[in-house]
């Protein structure tokens, strides 16, 4: 009887193997490296049986000479190349492949560490670096070692103000950093059948944060319904007994507005006990929380008001945008005084669209807030939406209303 | 044009493991790869950049100390972000190995990629001590103890014999 990684490598917990990967992808940032190390390889082809992407999106569009020198030959080597490439403003490579391209049971590899997002659909999806991401172009296959699984059962539905970031930040807040690491995170238990996929990408998103190489939900009614809308028909995945590592319980019925306090996103407290602390900028999106159900729940809540400090709102993908536009979500944000960014990365890494200044707190909806992350000498505190929301609105740490 | 720091057999052959001591420089645990090499050097090809700014915002007077060191970490070394950048400043300032009981898990790729040895151990640290070890007999030695090593799968150990991973494809195709 097998965990889901190890049904999909097809291997045992512990063991070495080699593997073809379904779908590779990199970005402006880990490609620029992976480009250099293929060429050094002797790059002269690329995998075929692989589908390759290249996804411009943590520093877009380019902020000075430097970055669009580098982007500009990364651009060139897609345009020449079969990969399929998406220039700046198409969006956040791992929003990009959760919107119909990553499937159950395919193994994916991004040159990122938050690839683990695209566990959320029952494939084994795990990060690299520059390096592994080369040798993946030149062969189509990369080696493992089946991580053992740690099961994390979720029972109940949330309630109240409660969101799948608040979930998350629990989960990360009781592993710790590393409690994971090695291993892969399964999220099982009757409670993830009340989860949407939105909300599925948020915890496997954060399972990184607890150190793990891929978090994994089994593809079930709801991820069929999501992949068919977008022309794919998958089949269930049901779970086996198993043997897990270690196992951790949750009621989502028990879980409320959580704040990751600096410079450690395990070091979480309830919103309640931040109240107060005044902020200077509020950053809404990412690849955890820039979806169109983050964008659509942050406009309800600002909707017909002004918030009261700097927003940055940055939508996860074009098409994101482009729905807001649509539903009119996009003019609420605007009219509620904040400003927009081109889709994708935005400030999370530090570099433009909203850098902190020395001092300057931010309240994020990202997935770090290490040290000097956002800005040297800035602070980040990450939370939900709506606590990102609620706090905009009054200028400082607030607790979300119950709506 | 800006000078290709990736390409030349100078730079080839400094990849490639020097020696097996070096002074302990001890830092603590969870050393996030932000705090390695921050987000704001990484748009340059240059590693020299890298090199000179390793592990800045944790403490400014480091870089030019880690030459022909041995890094002594707490657990958890090089958690956060896939930039390889992070392996690549280590190596480029001159550290010899990295030795802390557990490693992010795509920092330990990327350091036995790009050539960097790691060790997985658990040993206390004293700043300036010398730290002697070997990979191929699997121990560290510190203080006049020595201590086991988990040792590398196969796959990790070629990749390291063959000074990175780039070295090992150009052989292998």
């Amino acid at each position: 009887m097998s965990t889901l990684s190890e049904r999909i490598l097809g291997a045992s917990a512990g063991e070495y193997v080699d593997r073809k990967v379904d779908r590779a992808y990199a970005h402006d940032g880990t490609g620029v490296l992976a480009l250099e190390a293929w060429k050094n390889m002797g790059g002269n082809r690329l995998a075929k049986e692989t589908e390759l992407y290249l996804q411009f999106d943590h520093i877009v569009p380019a902020n000075n000479s430097t970055t669009a020198n580098l982007q500009h030959e990364l651009r060139e080597f897609a345009n020449s190349s079969f990969m399929h490439f998406s220039d700046i403003g198409g969006g956040i490579c791992h929003q990009l492949m959760s919107e119909g391209i990553a499937l159950p049971n395919e193994i994916l590899v991004g040159a990122d560490s938050h690839s683990v997002t695209l566990g959320a659909f029952g494939a084994f999806a795990t990060g690299v670096g520059a390096t592994d991401m080369a040798a993946i172009w030149l062969t189509g296959e990369t080696w493992f070692r089946v991580p053992e699984s740690l099961g994390i059962h979720l029972a109940g539905r949330l309630s109240g103000a409660a969101e799948a970031k608040d979930l998350a930040l629990t989960y990360v807040g009781k592993l710790g950093t590393d409690g994971a690491t090695y291993q892969a995170l399964e999220f099982v238990g009757e409670g993830v059948h009340g989860l949407t996929m939105d909300e599925r990408l948020v915890l496997s998103n954060l399972s990184v944060e607890a150190g793990a190489k891929a978090g994994l939900f089994y593809a079930d009614d709801v991820t069929m319904r999501y992949l068919k809308e977008k022309g794919h028909v998958v089949i269930e995945q049901v779970p086996e007994p198993c043997t897990y590592v270690g196992e951790l319980d949750i009621d989502l019925s028990d879980i409320g507005p959580l704040v990751a306090v600096p410079h450690r996103v395990d070091t979480v407290r309830p919103v309640q006990d931040l109240a107060g602390l005044p902020i200077d900028q509020v950053f809404v999106g990412t690849c955890t929380n820039g979806r169109y159900s983050d964008l659509a729940r942050f406009a309800r809540i600002v909707k017909g008001k002004k918030v009261a400090i700097r927003t940055i709102v940055i939508p996860a993908s074009a098409s994101i945008l482009a729905e807001t536009i649509r539903t009119g979500v996009l003019a609420d944000i605007i009219e509620a005084g904040c400003t927009i960014g081109t889709p994708g990365c935005g400030p999370c890494i530090g570099y433009h669209m909203g850098v902190l200044g020395e001092g300057e707190i931010c309240l994020s909806t990202a997935n770090r807030n290490f040290r000097n992350r956002m800005g040297v000498g800035g602070e980040i505190y990450l939370a939900s939406v709506a606590t990102a929301a609620a706090s905009a609105l009054q200028g400082e740490i607030t607790v979300p209303e119950v709506t | 044009m800006q000078r290709d720091p990736l390409e030349g057999d100078l730079n080839r052959a400094s990849l490639k493991p020097r020696q097996n001591t070096g002074h302990a420089i001890c830092v603590p645990a969870d050393i996030d790869t932000d705090v390695v090499i921050a987000g704001r050097y990484l748009r340059t090809k240059d590693r020299g950049v890298w090199a000179a700014h390793v592990f800045e915002d944790l403490d400014p007077s480091l870089a030019p100390r880690l030459k022909g060191a041995v890094i002594v970490a707490g657990k958890n070394f090089g958690c956060g972000s896939s930039r390889e950048q992070a392996a690549i400043a280590i190596r480029e300032a001159g550290v010899v190995a990295v030795i802390a009981p557990t490693f992010a898990r795509i920092f330990f790729r990327n350091a036995i990629n790009i050539g960097l040895p790691l060790i997985e151990a658990e040993l206390s640290c004293s700043e300036g001590s010398n730290v002697r070890f070997s990979l191929d007999e699997g121990w560290v030695e510190s203080e006049g103890k020595r201590h086991t090593i988990r040792s590398l799968s196969p796959r990790m150990r070629e990749i390291l014999a063959a000074g990175g991973l780039v070295e090992y494809w150009r052989a292998h195709t």
